[in-house]
């Protein structure tokens, strides 16, 4: 097999790379002049890339549906949280903890798959979902007799990350430029996801994705070719909660703060839908769908509160709500017109329409 | 108090309601083989209906028992209608569509129907009112309310009725053959388009009744409601058996009546200080009757996965499961 060489298969025509990353390094500029608020709301877009990547790993490429992967990020988060806050005095650097946060989560992963993945794949759908609420249920009420995550009040006061004399949370000027911290986020997180989106897109073309693609399509027939299909599901299923935990360590450093309410089953279902409607198993379509669904609360909240307001005068349609049917919709509709996606995958786009004839 | 024999008695009633919502989950498995992931908001919605019915009826003229009928008589149509809109939207199409593909319509739907629910009844939890006079016996020095009675026969009378119809009608035979081998059933002349919408139907027609059930137990109903109870349920009915009728029935109270004892229990075996061992290390702690408890019966969810998993690892095809779970 040849090995790619260029991961994006773009070879000789780099001017548009070019001026894609220019666009990307100067966008966090251009958006704080119309204010700081939309640069930490493109840092919370990436970050449902990197989690909607990591998701891809495993509804994508193995094909496993997973319906409490917020848990994973949640589990992030916390050890984030406990590691670098005044609530156990705890403060180690974040380039320790992140990795911690990866570890702890995949060990849940791989723990919560084992009995689950050598079962049919919608126990795991139903044992992930329970997984997540229990998580939930954990977080909230651990604050007793021994106070662990504080309950439902959460974590407050946790560090930003720091390089050196670089401290995230702190405003920075360099040669007139006003770094604020949502801008150093903004550059570690691209950086964070250049580096995702290249394990990515080498673990798709490696023996192990191509291993997950044979299972995805006839767990059977791959098992038949020699392939450990138990341990290559468990390791997706492990290696998507680790990219999960990774995510909901920077979550916590960008939030300074975390509470169970942030990991309800509701982000499940976004991150979910982002896989789905950008194409599962096509990381460009990922990214493109994550991105999308990103900034639809955003978009709800300047379109459906004006329009309510001035047609009924008061609220009929809560643009939370509308956002979580859009979600629903999205899951419905995207499997039934168009189930590879809007930007699928061409030998996932095969598999599904010609399954569905 | 007798907390045994109360735990006993409040586990078989949260368990019928268990296990009427599980038969709605193994009758849809039984048959296609795939989780119905929005029963739980078909159960909810019954709920939700009831709850409407009751509050616009309640102080007119009808006496209460009938105004009670009339809520399920009206919760059960509209389930059904959900249950049918939903094999027809998130399953039909995609009856030979990868599995995956189904999943996600469904849990699509599930999330459709909670917020249409939130959108219709609001985001507060509603009072479910009691409006038939609730009359407690004692048994020894525990107590039983007649609607733990009514559950508790109403869900065998279901459980009987639906053996009855999948085991001695002509319809139940075709539903078996369905479950057997689609195109086999298809070919000797049966219709597993009808068979397959029947299934969920009825299923959502069961769900209605436990939607009642439950909000006259607990007294409050709230949109989320259904993920929890579905949850539950299809643990139970892993528990079980998936796709075994009388299986859903024991996994269901056999799930309701771990979660009240363990519930009821969890607290005083999780309290440290009734151990010497590690009474003697928390002595700040444990003086004067003071009590280190490490889980509370706040943890009471969290019981039903735990069976869920336990079963999964140790007896995937359940307590009376017939079918081996992992036929491709």
């Amino acid at each position: 097999m040849k090995i790619p060489t260029n991961f994006l298969h773009n070879k000789g025509n780099i001017a548009p790379m070019i001026a894609l990353a220019i666009a990307l390094i100067a966008l966090p500029f251009a958006l704080a002049l119309v204010g700081t608020a939309w640069v930490r709301i493109t840092n919370f877009a990436v970050l449902f890339v990197l989690l909607s990547l990591g998701l891809n790993i495993v509804v994508g490429f193995a094909g496993l549906l997973d319906l409490g992967y917020i848990a994973f990020f949640a589990v992030g988060a916390y050890t984030y949280g406990l590691l670098a806050s005044p609530h156990l005095g705890v403060h180690l650097p974040f380039w320790i903890i992140l990795p911690i946060g990866a570890l702890v989560a995949c060990i849940a992963g791989a723990v919560l798959g084992a009995p689950t993945l050598k079962l049919r794949g919608d126990y795991l759908a139903i044992v992930t979902l329970g997984f997540g609420e229990i998580v939930r249920i954990f977080m909230n009420n651990m604050a007793a007799p021994i106070n662990i995550t504080n309950g439902p009040k959460g974590i407050a006061q946790i560090d930003s990350f720091q390089i050196g004399p670089i401290d995230f949370g702190k405003v920075d000027t360099l040669g007139g430029l006003i770094v604020s911290g949502p801008i150093k986020y903004y550059y570690f997180l691209m950086l964070a996801l250049m580096v995702v989106v290249i394990i990515n897109g080498r673990l798709k073309d490696s023996r192990i994705g191509r291993a997950w693609v044979a299972i995805r399509e006839d767990e059977v027939a791959a098992k038949a070719t020699g392939i450990n299909t138990r341990n290559i599901k468990l390791l997706a299923f492990a290696m998507g909660a680790s990219f999960g935990g990774l995510s909901g360590g920077m979550f916590a450093a960008i939030q300074g703060f975390v509470s169970p309410e942030s990991f309800i089953l509701n982000e499940s279902i976004m991150v979910l839908a982002m896989v789905v409607m950008g194409g599962m198993g096509n990381i460009w379509g990922v990214i493109a769908g994550a991105v999308l669904l990103s900034f639809v609360p955003e978009i709800l909240r300047y379109t459906v509160e004006p329009v309510q307001m001035a047609i009924f005068g008061k609220m009929w349609i809560d643009p939370e709500v509308l956002r979580m049917l859009i979600f629903g919709l999205a899951l419905v509709l995207t499997m039934r017109f168009r189930p590879a996606g809007i930007w699928p995958e061409s030998r996932h786009r095969r598999e599904m329409t010609a399954a569905a004839k | 108090m007798d907390i045994f024999l109360q735990q006993i008695i409040n586990g078989l009633t949260t368990g019928s309601v268990y296990a009427v919502v599980a038969l709605g989950y193994t009758m849809v498995y039984g048959v296609i083989q795939l989780i119905n992931f929005a029963h739980g908001e078909v159960v909810m919605i019954g709920a939700m209906v009831a709850f409407t019915v009751i509050t616009s009826l309640a102080g007119g003229a009808l006496p209460a028992p009938v105004i009670l009928l009339t809520a399920v008589v009206a919760a059960i149509p509209v389930c059904m209608t959900i249950g049918y809109l939903l094999e027809r939207i998130a399953y039909r199409p995609l009856r030979h569509a990868p599995r995956l593909a189904p999943l996600i319509t469904a849990i699509g739907m599930s999330i459709i129907l909670a917020h249409l629910a939130l959108m219709v009844w609001g985001r507060n939890p509603k009072a479910f009112p009691q409006i038939i006079a609730n009359p407690v016996f004692n048994i020894g020095e525990a107590s039983i309310s007649s609607v733990q009675i009514s559950i508790i026969l109403l869900s065998f009378t279901m459980m009987a009725g639906l053996s009855w119809f999948v085991y001695r009608t002509r319809f139940g035979i075709a539903m078996r053959a369905t479950a057997e081998d689609v195109r086999i059933a298809g070919l000797m002349g049966v219709n597993a388009d009808k068979v397959i919408a029947a299934t969920f139907v009825i299923g959502a027609a069961l769900g209605a009744v436990a939607g009642v059930m439950y909000g006259s137990y607990y007294g409050i109903i709230h949109y989320t409601m259904g993920f929890t109870l579905g949850l539950k349920a299809f643990s139970a009915a892993v528990l079980g058996g998936i796709g075994n009728l009388a299986g859903a029935m024991l996994g269901g109270l056999l799930l309701g009546l771990v979660e009240a004892m363990g519930s009821g229990y969890i607290g005083e075996i999780t309290d440290l200080c009734q151990w010497s061992l590690t009474s003697s290390m928390l002595v700040e702690q444990c003086k004067d009757g003071g009590n280190f408890v490490l889980f509370g019966s706040n943890y009471q969810d969290v019981f039903a996965f735990l069976m869920l998993i336990l079963v999964l690892v140790f007896r995937p095809s359940g307590l009376l499961g017939e079918r081996v779970s992992e036929r491709a």
